[in-house]
C-alpha cells in the first residue's frame, strides 16, 4: 500500500527532533557561522535524541532496529535547525552505520557498543578526497595489499572531528573496489593536519585533511573482514540522508522567505501579494516537496531492500542538489538587499544549498 | 499509519491489462488520429465500455467505497485505494494515448463534478447511465469566449421559469472535452450530458455560480464548432451554444438559493481538487512515454546511462535523462500522495495543486527534451516523439492553467484569499 503519515514512534521522535530544532539549535546557528564554532552542549543534547542509538540493536549497545525512513525523517529536522550541529550530532553514525550495515559481528562487538553505549564521541568517517571530479566509486588513495596486511596510501579531505576522533572508517581503493578500513587514532602513518578546513559553509563544522602514509591495517580491520564488502548500502544510505539534509535546508529557507514577504510592504502591498514573489514561493515549496518524496521512497526502497533502492536514492541526491540551491537562491533573492547582509540567515542556508554538490559521505541513515 | 510505497497489488494488476490495451489498442492508432482530426476511435470506445461493464462498473471513476470496508467476518479493513487506482490507470492509458484516454466512455469531467456536488437522487438519475448498453459520455462546459481562468467571470445566465419550474439557460461555451460526443445524437452512443456553468445571480459574483445539467438532445442546446488543435486532435474539443435551453429544476446540482456564499463556487473548485491529480497523471504518461522512447533509442544507438556516477563525470546527455528521471518519478509521487489524501477524505487542495504544476512543468519539459536529444528523429512524424511533445502541452493548460495553480498553491502556503493574492 501506499501511505505518507509517519507511524506514532516516527512521529514522537520527529516532534522531538524539531522542539530540539526550533527552540535550541535555531537561536545559536547564527551565531555558530559566524564564531566557526560549535556548542558542544547542543551537540550533546541533540545526540541524547537517540536517534543513531535507536537504530543499533540492543545486543550492540543500542535500543532499536535501523530505518532508514526514521532517519530521513529525524535529518530533515535537524538539518532544518542547523546544518552544522546536525552533521556534527551524526558524525557517529558515518563511522556507526556502515559497520551494522556491512561489518563482520567480531566488528560490530569491537566498536558499535563504544560509539552508542554513552555520551556522543567523535568517531568519524573519511570519503572525501580533494579533486573536482571525486567519485566516491573511484578513490584515489590505495589499499595496497602486502602479505596478511594493507598499507593505506593517499589523502582525505572534509573529515569532521578528525582531531579528536578515536578511531576513523576511511575509504581506500582495493583493486579498482571503494573498502573500508577501520583505523584507531595515533596509527602511524595516520597524520591529521593541524588547521581545519576552511569551507564556503558548514563553517562551526571541524574537519581536516589527513595524510595516509602506508598506514598498516590488518585484514581483520577491512569493513567486513578479509571478504570485504559491498559500498552500495553504504552510499545509497549517505545520499538518501542527504537528500533528507538538503529538504530540511530548502524548508528553513523557504519558511523564512515566506514569513519575510508577508510582512515585508512594497508599493502599498506586502510583497507576497505580487505574483511574482507569490509565484516564487510556490515553486520552491513544490519542489521541496517533490525531493522529500523522492527521498522518502528511496528511504523506503532501502528498508525494504527493494532492487532499485541505489538508483533511488543516487536520484534522490541528484535532485536534491538542484532543489537545495534553487530554493535557497530564491529565498535570497525575495529578501533582496537584506537577503544579501548576515543580519538573515537566507545567505547562510544559500552557502549550505551550494554545499549539496560536494556533501558526500556528510551524514547517512 | 506508516510511510510506505508499495504498489497495492489490484493497482498492479490493473497496470498490466491496461498496457495491453495501451499497445495494442492506442499505439497502434495514434499516427492515424493524429492524423484524421475528428474522426471517432470506435474501436477504442467500445472496447473500453464492453470491458469496464464486464468488471462491473461503466466508467474509471471511483465505485462507492463503504466507510470501513471490512467484511464483517472480522478480517482487516482494506484500506480505499479508489484514487489511487484511476491515477494509475489514467496513467498508463495515457502513456499509450492521452488524446484517446480523453475518448473513454464513463462521463469523465461531467460524471466528476455530478459525483462531487449532487444530490443521491441526482447521482442516481444522472450517473446510472454509464453503464448501460451503449457506451456514454458526459462533458464539462466551464470557459466562455470571455472567460477562462477567471471563472467567476462567466456570462451563461440560467433564469428561473415560475411557471413551469424550469431553468433557462442562455450563453456560449467554448473548449468542451467530449462535448460532441456528449451532446451530438450518435447511433452508436448513449444520451449523455453536460455541466454546464452559469449564474443565477450576475450581481452576486462568484455566489451566484450555479452548474446545471443539460441532456444531449434538449432544444437550444448546439454544438456549434469542432477546435482544431496542436495535438490530442482524437479528442473533440467542442464549442457550444445555449439558446433558452429549458432543463427541470432538479438539474441544478446542489442548493437553488443564492445565499451571498460562495458554496456554488466552491463545488466546482472541489471538483478540482479531485480531478487535478488525474489530469496530472494523464501528462505524466505521456512524459513516461516520451522518456522510455528516448532511452531505448539511446540504447540502440549504444549510449548508456551510468547513473551513479557524479555529475563532473558524466556526459550531457546523460545528465538530461537523470535530471528526466528525477523529475518524472518525483512528479509521480506528488501524484500518488495527492490521490491517497483524496482516498483518505484528508483535504488535499494544496496537494492537488502542488502536483499539477510539477506534472505541467515536467510533461512539457521532458517531452521537450526528448525531441530535442533525438534531433532528427524527434522532430519526423515517422515516430511519436512529436506528437507526444504537442500533446503533452495541453497538461500545462487545462485544468488550470500552471500559473492558476501557482496562484492557487501559494494562496495556501500565504494562508491569501483570492482577494488578498489576486
Amino acid at each position: 500500500m501506499y501511505s505518507f503519515e509517519p507511524s506514532d514512534e516516527q512521529r514522537m521522535l520527529v516532534d522531538a527532533a524539531r522542539r530540539f530544532a526550533v527552540n535550541d539549535l535555531r537561536p545559536a546557528a547564527r551565531e555558530s557561522d559566524e564564531t566557526a564554532s560549535l556548542s558542544r552542549s547542543l551537540v550533546d543534547k541533540g545526540w541524547e535524541l537517540g536517534i543513531l542509538q535507536a537504530s543499533i540493536p540492543e545486543a550492540y549497545g543500542g535500543f532499536g532496529d535501523r530505518s532508514a525512513v526514521t532517519g530521513v525523517l529525524a535529518t530533515e529536522e535537524l538539518a532544518y535547525g542547523d546544518l552544522s550541529t546536525a552533521f556534527a550530532i551524526g558524525a557517529p553514525a558515518l563511522f556507526a552505520l556502515p559497520l551494522l550495515l556491512a561489518g563482520t559481528e567480531q566488528q560490530k562487538q569491537q566498536y558499535l557498543p563504544k560509539v552508542v553505549g554513552g555520551e556522543w564521541r567523535p568517531y568519524t568517517s573519511a570519503l572525501v578526497e580533494y579533486h573536482f571530479d571525486f567519485d566516491p566509486h573511484a578513490l584515489r588513495t590505495a589499499a595496497v595489499c602486502e602479505g596478511e596486511r594493507y598499507a593505506l596510501i593517499g589523502e582525505k579531505a572534509f573529515v569532521p572531528f578528525a582531531s579528536e576522533a578515536p578511531a576513523f572508517l576511511i575509504y581506500a581503493d582495493l583493486d579498482g573496489q571503494t573498502q573500508g578500513f577501520f583505523v584507531p587514532a595515533n596509527t602511524p602513518g595516520l597524520q591529521v593536519a593541524p588547521e581545519r578546513e576552511v569551507l564556503m559553509g558548514l563553517r562551526p563544522l571541524p574537519m581536516y585533511r589527513l595524510k595516509l602514509d602506508a598506514v598498516s591495517v590488518s585484514a581483520e580491520d577491512r569493513l567486513g573482514g578479509p571478504a570485504g564488502h559491498d559500498l552500495g548500502p553504504v552510499l545509497a544510505s549517505m545520499q538518501v540522508a542527504q537528500a533528507a539534509a538538503a529538504v530540511g535546508v530548502a524548508r528553513a529557507a523557504f519558511e523564512y522567505a515566506r514569513d519575510y514577504a508577508k510582512e515585508r510592504e512594497a508599493f502599498g502591498v506586502k510583497i507576497a501579494q505580487k505574483q511574482a514573489v507569490a509565484f516564487m514561493l510556490a515553486e520552491m515549496c513544490t519542489e521541496i516537496e517533490a525531493i522529500r518524496l523522492l527521498a522518502w521512497e528511496a528511504a523506503w526502497k532501502l528498508d525494504t531492500g527493494n532492487a532499485d533502492a541505489f538508483t533511488g536514492a543516487y536520484l534522490a541526491a541528484t535532485g536534491a542538489t538542484d532543489m537545495a540551491m534553487m530554493v535557497t537562491d530564491r529565498a535570497v533573492q525575495i529578501l533582496g538587499g537584506h537577503g544579501y547582509i548576515r543580519e538573515h540567515s537566507v545567505e547562510m542556508w544559500m552557502r549550505h544549498g551550494r554545499g549539496f554538490s560536494a556533501f558526500n559521505g556528510f551524514a547517512i541513515v | 499509519m506508516t510511510i510506505e510505497f508499495d504498489v497495492p497489488k489490484p493497482i498492479v494488476q490493473f497496470r498490466t491489462v491496461l498496457q495491453t490495451v495501451a499497445e495494442e489498442m492506442m499505439r497502434s492508432r495514434s499516427r492515424y488520429f493524429d492524423e484524421n482530426e475528428h474522426e471517432i476511435p470506435w474501436d477504442y470506445i467500445e472496447f473500453m465500455h464492453t470491458a469496464m461493464r464486464a468488471y462491473g462498473s461503466g466508467s474509471l471513476a471511483p465505485r462507492e467505497q463503504k466507510p470501513n470496508g471490512g467484511n464483517g467476518n472480522g478480517s482487516k479493513p482494506r484500506p480505499p485505494i479508489a484514487y489511487q487506482l484511476m491515477a494509475n490507470q489514467i496513467e498508463t492509458l495515457a502513456w499509450g494515448d492521452v488524446g484517446m484516454y480523453l475518448n473513454t466512455p464513463g462521463g469523465g469531467l461531467g460524471a466528476a463534478a455530478v459525483q462531487a456536488a449532487a444530490t443521491p437522487e441526482q447521482k442516481a438519475k444522472f450517473l446510472e447511465r454509464f453503464g448501460g448498453e451503449k457506451p456514454t459520455f458526459a462533458c464539462m462546459s466551464m470557459t466562455e469566449p470571455g472567460a477562462g481562468s477567471d471563472t467567476s467571470s462567466i456570462r451563461t445566465r440560467a433564469v428561473l421559469d415560475e411557471q413551469t419550474r424550469e431553468w433557462v439557460i442562455n450563453g456560449e461555451k467554448i473548449f468542451v472535452t467530449a462535448g460532441d460526443k456528449s451532446l451530438t445524437e450518435y447511433e452508436k452512443l448513449g444520451r449523455g450530458f453536460v455541466v454546464v456553468w452559469a449564474s443565477i445571480d450576475p450581481s452576486a459574483g462568484k455566489a451566484g455560480m450555479r452548474a446545471f445539467v443539460a441532456e444531449s438532445g434538449t432544444p437550444g442546446l448546439r454544438v456549434v464548432k469542432l477546435e482544431h488543435k496542436m495535438g490530442i486532435r482524437v479528442s473533440d474539443t467542442a464549442a457550444l451554444s445555449f439558446q433558452d435551453v429549458r432543463v427541470p429544476f432538479d438539474h441544478l446540482l446542489g442548493s437553488p438559493t443564492v445565499e451571498r456564499t460562495t458554496d456554488g463556487f466552491k463545488g466546482a473548485m472541489a471538483t478540482f481538487d479531485a480531478t487535478r491529480p488525474l489530469v496530472a497523471a494523464s501528462g505524466l504518461g505521456v512524459a513516461r512515454a516520451a522518456l522510455e522512447f528516448l532511452k531505448e533509442k539511446l540504447a540502440e544507438s549504444g549510449v548508456q546511462i551510468r547513473y551513479g556516477l557524479p555529475r563532473q563525470k558524466l556526459t550531457n546527455i546523460e545528465r538530461e535523462v537523470i535530471d528526466m528521471d528525477v523529475m518524472l518519478r518525483s512528479a509521480w509521487l506528488m501524484v500518488m500522495k495527492a490521490v491517497w489524501m483524496a482516498d483518505n477524505r484528508k483535504p488535499n487542495a494544496l496537494e492537488s495543486s502542488m502536483c499539477k504544476v510539477k506534472a505541467g512543468d515536467v510533461t512539457t519539459k521532458i517531452t521537450q527534451k526528448a525531441v530535442e536529444i533525438l534531433g532528427p528523429l524527434g522532430y519526423s512524424r515517422e515516430f511519436l516523439a512529436e506528437k507526444w511533445f504537442r500533446d503533452a502541452k495541453i497538461t500545462d493548460i487545462y485544468e488550470g492553467t500552471g500559473q492558476i495553480n501557482r496562484l492557487v498553491v501559494a494562496r495556501q502556503i500565504l494562508g491569501y484569499s483570492g482577494r488578498d493574492l489576486r
